[in-house]
């Protein structure tokens, strides 16, 4: 065995290529079936891809990092279950790109957050905190009020995401940017389209308390409000049973 | 020949950068875009004249002279980043005491400048200490000079304006939010043509070698730039919304994805932070003490075993999630088994300074590389530890997580980094030592004391949240609601930013020691005779 391994230790190239096929090997066993293996996500009901609004809001979630102190996955452990509901199936960020199930809990986890809270708590709290849970030591994000929604590139937003393999139709991607306009404004006539396109489990109204304006706000709050109201998992892991 | 072809892909890299920075500026007008147009195009400017004048010039070098230049450059490099990384560490950690320390404005808060910390400590004080040992050690383990005259600086520029890139961008939003890979695909794009270059003149170096054997060191240096460079394609892979938004969606979502970033995130820690400085270890330890490695067979048996069964380890990070069952149970048994190959680089190390303990007591150099080996059997240990699902049950989400990746970071990594710096200061700039060793020894108590407040006050804040979160009274509610469990976190967050307080001061006078010995009179010249070649 030395012997060999002094033989090996004599040719760089031989090196680099066995370094590069021992490293493979696990990666290729632990990643790869997942993409193939049918039952890594399960068939659910009422999974749909994110309404623009609320891909807008994703991305400012994404941008303002706050992965870093909230999850975004319920674990199968009892005191997950009873603090924050039921556990979170893999079909439930079947359209995450990227995924933010989080890696630490210095917040709570917003997995099934949506419909918790109003919109006005959500505003309040993501204003000000402190005002209105005192002792957190979440940052304030008064400046996403203040901040127009840009709403002009939602269409390439919606396309990339189709090329990754989420499947919005050509006319989602087409009114991607009035679509966004009519969900934040409660007083739009066109609810219908909106329900026919994303389906019935959609919160139509304006979220951040400034019908005016389409903001940052408007556009995070729909996020939150929406993240686990999609997919009833006790309904679908019944079927699964029977 | 080999010239020609290393002028023409440098040059090459350089033009397809250039091409995306002006694209960039043409296409956008948000400002923290334009920066980075600017800085991409300014950058591959910058290496572009060098190379001019360089093919002007026609300077060759002296091939019987080890290249000592780009070794300088890299020791400033990682001081400069270790120190922006400490300090923005140590800020974030007194924002979790004092939360208005955010001051609510978006290029403050603490999830935009998270990952400045993470970035500028891994990428920039961590991996510009890699580039910079390993060249050392590659020349001379091979007792040749570093192959290329110019794509050793396009690298080591390159490298560093991809830190630039990263770090500008996420208080001004330019972010994938993937833990460790935040920076976007221009960014990943430059990094990968950086890491391609980097590899060439390592394999080009190691083939002028004079001597048959490739040394240990090599090897780990070899595994570290091979595999980060598979994990970085792997996990960046990314759809770009247009040229006109630094913005991106990763190719994979949600279960697929997870895998994957923790397939990256782990061997980050695997590759980078563990693979690297053990190359490090096996050059910079035997050498300071001058003493042999240990055993050779155990260099043989680690140096596998952290190789194969690191990849497996990642799903750990995702106990009891949607992630199949499976696949979990996978990751937990290979961490355990790791812990074996791990603990054998700790002995082998252990081991090697025997006959050289008195060395602990008088060189405070010495006593960091200890102390880094000691600290790299406990975060192993810990390590595998908490990958058990029922351990993890507990750690996971909580600051026990934070604890252990700072036991390792703070306590392997930069002790090791600051060890073999002390060590490697004097040799590349020819000074008889270092300015102080006094200085050194307040470095090591300073860094020892701060690690070991950081890491007991995360052990006891991580534990006390996680019970508290699983507590019930009599009736089978919770007894604490989320916020009293952050409540109880207060003394232990104060704790932790004066332990992170006190490492920042270690560093700072660790840079003002160097600084000063690098101010300092020149070795006394050694006699022709005495001379060993290259030297």
């Amino acid at each position: 065995m030395p012997k060999l391994h002094q033989k090996l230790e004599r040719n760089s190239i031989g090196f680099t290529l066995l370094i590069l096929c021992v490293a493979s090997i696990g990666g290729l066993i632990e990643i790869a079936p997942l993409f193939t293996i049918e039952n890594t996500i399960e068939k659910v009901e009422g999974m749909r891809p994110y309404t623009p609004l609320e891909q807008a809001g994703r991305d400012i979630y994404v941008r303002e990092g706050c992965y870093a102190c909230h999850s975004q996955m319920i674990r199968t452990l009892r005191s997950d279950i009873e603090r924050y509901g039921h556990f979170s199936l893999a079909a439930e960020s079947m359209y995450d790109h990227p995924f933010q199930w989080g890696s630490k809990r210095t917040g709570p986890d917003l997995a099934r957050i949506g419909g918790k809270y109003s919109d006005t708590w959500h505003v309040a709290h993501l204003k000000a905190p402190r005002k209105v849970v005192p002792g957190s030591i979440m940052p304030g994000y008064g400046f996403l009020a203040q901040q127009d929604l840009k709403i002009e590139h939602l269409s390439d937003r919606l396309k990339a995401l189709s090329r990754t393999g989420v499947p919005y139709s050509q006319k989602q991607i087409q009114d991607a940017k009035t679509d966004a306009q009519n969900q934040a404004d409660s007083e739009a006539e066109n609810e219908d389209e909106l329900i026919e396109k994303y389906g019935e489990k959609l919160n139509i109204r304006d979220f951040d308390g400034n019908p005016d304006r389409l903001t940052e706000m408007d556009a995070l709050v729909a996020y939150l409000q929406m993240l686990g109201t999609l997919v009833d998992p006790k309904k679908t892991l019944k079927r699964k049973d029977c | 020949m080999n010239e020609v072809v290393e002028e023409f892909f440098s040059l090459l890299g350089l033009i397809i950068m250039l091409v995306i920075g002006v694209l960039i500026l043409s296409s956008t007008n948000e400002m923290a875009y334009v920066i980075h147009g600017w800085l991409l195009v300014l950058g591959t400017c910058w290496g572009g004249l060098f190379i001019m004048t360089h093919l002007i010039e026609k300077k060759q070098s002296d091939k019987s002279e080890y290249n000592d230049e780009i070794i300088k450059w890299g020791i400033w490099a990682t001081f400069l980043w270790g120190i922006v990384g400490f300090f923005f560490g140590d800020l974030l950690a007194w924002q979790l005491a004092y939360p208005s320390l955010n001051g609510d404005m978006s290029w403050l808060n603490f999830g935009r400048i998270r990952p400045v910390h993470t970035t500028a400590v891994m990428f920039g004080f961590a991996g510009n200490a890699l580039m910079a040992t390993s060249f050392y050690v590659v020349q001379r383990t091979s007792r040749a000079r570093l192959a290329g005259d110019i794509s050793p600086w396009i690298i080591f520029g390159g490298y560093n304006l991809f830190v630039l890139l990263a770090v500008s961008g996420y208080p001004l939003g330019i972010t994938q939010s993937r833990e460790y890979a935040e920076p976007e695909w221009y960014a990943d794009i430059l990094l990968l043509f950086v890491w391609v270059g980097y590899f060439t003149i390592y394999m080009r170096t190691l083939a002028r070698r004079q001597e048959p054997h490739i040394y240990v060191a090599n090897w780990y240096y070899l595994a570290f730039i091979i595999v980060i460079a598979m994990l970085h394609i792997v996990n960046n892979l990314a759809v770009p919304v247009s040229l006109s938004l630094p913005t991106s969606y990763s190719l994979f979502s949600g279960v697929q994805d997870a895998m994957t970033q923790w397939w990256y995130g782990h061997n980050g820690a695997g590759f980078l932070l563990t693979a690297g400085f053990l190359g490090m270890l096996y050059y910079f330890l035997p050498k300071s003490i001058e003493r042999p490695i240990y055993s050779y067979r155990m260099s043989i048996v680690s140096f596998w075993g952290i190789t194969f069964l690191y990849m497996w380890v990642g799903s750990h990070h995702l106990h009891y999630t949607a992630l199949p069952d499976w696949v979990q149970f996978l990751g937990m048994t290979m961490s355990i088994i790791l812990l074996v190959p791990s603990w054998g680089s700790v002995f082998n190390g252990i081991l090697t300074l025997n006959g050289a303990w008195d060395k602990v007591r008088t060189d405070p150099a010495i006593r960091f590389m200890l102390v880094a080996i000691l600290f790299y059997g406990l975060t192993t240990f810990e390590g595998s530890f908490m990958a058990i699902r029922s351990v993890n049950s507990l750690s996971h989400y909580t600051d026990w997580t934070v604890g252990h990746v700072h036991a390792g970071a703070l306590g392997w990594v930069a002790f090791l980094t600051f060890g073999t710096m002390y060590k490697l200061v004097p040799w590349v700039w020819k000074r008889e030592g270092m300015y102080s060793l006094q200085l050194e020894a307040w470095h090591f108590w300073l860094a020892l004391l701060g690690t070991l407040i950081y890491v007991g006050a995360m052990w006891n804040s991580g534990i006390t949240q996680s019970l508290m979160w699983q507590t019930y009274d009599a009736n089978g509610n919770f007894l604490y609601s989320f916020i009293d469990t952050v409540d109880a976190m207060h003394p232990f967050f104060v704790a932790r930013a004066i332990g992170g307080l006190l490492y920042l001061l270690g560093a700072a006078i660790g840079a003002y020691n160097i600084f000063m010995t690098v101010r300092g009179p020149l070795q006394t010249e050694i006699p022709l005779s005495q001379r060993p070649i290259f030297n």
